[in-house]
């Protein structure tokens, strides 16, 4: 499953080496491949009986899990951002 | 927005494909999502690898603040660890696969239903949609109660491009370089961190 990494990081080069031409198309490759796969997540999707019964639950877990990871990001963000809020009070008081 | 709707479009689309009949997954002799993930991926990285000069935006700002895109990583994957104790039917490595998307919906999805198959997958995309959505909806609120650095870490992966513009207006044009900054260090890692989860 390292391939697919390799391969982007093969991309990453290939990108900073044309970094001074116009890659215009590359935005559309990206949308093009992204629509391809996601139309065959639904076919696969679609095919199976089971997981198409279970999309309230699946869905419903989808939003719990976000909710939890955006609390958690935030939390995490309001840390530092007191943290560097209060250093720049001191330094004023200096 | 609107491509988040077309994205959800092409999805709805394959479902009902695969429902009546009309295509499925085995008329295919090669592994097309593979190839295709494969493809997917060489032109990401084309991409990131011709924008890496926008970075060099970032010498003016406060030091502190470029460690912004780890606190979104960790906060979101300790959030998502204590959330698998929670939820019986799902490992930590499972939570923690589904929130390392961080909003990248499309890339996230695609990897775990390589990795872990069409179900996780369907909780991946849906819920890396509705974190973009909380964010476009929910900046404001954010902002009120975390700080004006919540918007960005919200944003996840998605703070270079789809949420630039509300992050832009919430927070304050003093922070659209870090957003940028935060999108790409984030983005970069969805694909590290998804496949780091599908492998424990």
């Amino acid at each position: 499953m390292f391939t697919v990494l390799l391969i982007m990081v093969a991309g990453v080069l290939t990108g900073y080496l044309l970094r001074r031409h116009k890659l215009k198309k590359i935005g559309l490759a990206i949308t093009f491949f992204i629509w391809l796969l996601l139309f065959l997540l639904g076919v696969e999707v679609g095919g199976n009986e089971k997981i198409v019964s279970s999309i309230p639950t699946l869905g419903l877990e989808a939003i719990i899990i976000s909710l939890v990871s955006v609390s958690g990001s935030c939390l995490a963000a309001y840390g530092l951002w007191t943290y560097i809020q209060r250093h720049r009070k001191e330094k004023d008081n200096c | 927005m609107k491509g988040s709707l077309i994205i959800v479009g092409f999805f709805v689309a394959g479902i009902i494909c695969g429902l009546t009949g009309l295509l499925s997954i085995n008329d295919f002799d090669i592994d097309v999502s593979f190839y295709a993930l494969c493809a997917l991926m060489f032109f990401v990285g084309i991409s990131v690898g011709s924008d890496i000069d926008t970075l060099k935006g970032l010498r003016g700002l406060d030091m502190r603040l470029l460690f912004l895109p780890l606190f979104t990583i960790a906060g979101t994957l300790i959030a998502c660890f204590l959330l698998s104790m929670l939820l019986p039917q799902r490992s930590p490595s499972d939570c923690m696969a589904v929130g390392a998307g961080f909003g990248y919906y499309s890339l996230s999805s695609i990897f775990i239903t390589e990795y872990r198959g069409p179900e996780l997958g369907t909780v991946a995309l849906l819920s890396n949609i509705a974190r973009e959505i909380i964010t476009l909806l929910g900046a404001p609120l954010l902002l009120k109660y975390f700080g004006r650095l919540a918007p960005i870490s919200a944003g996840g992966a998605t703070t270079m491009d789809t949420t630039l513009p509300i992050i832009t207006q919430t927070s304050g044009k003093a922070f659209v370089i870090l957003s940028i900054y935060h999108g790409f260090v984030v983005d970069f890692s969805v694909p590290l961190l998804v496949t780091l989860f599908c492998s424990v």
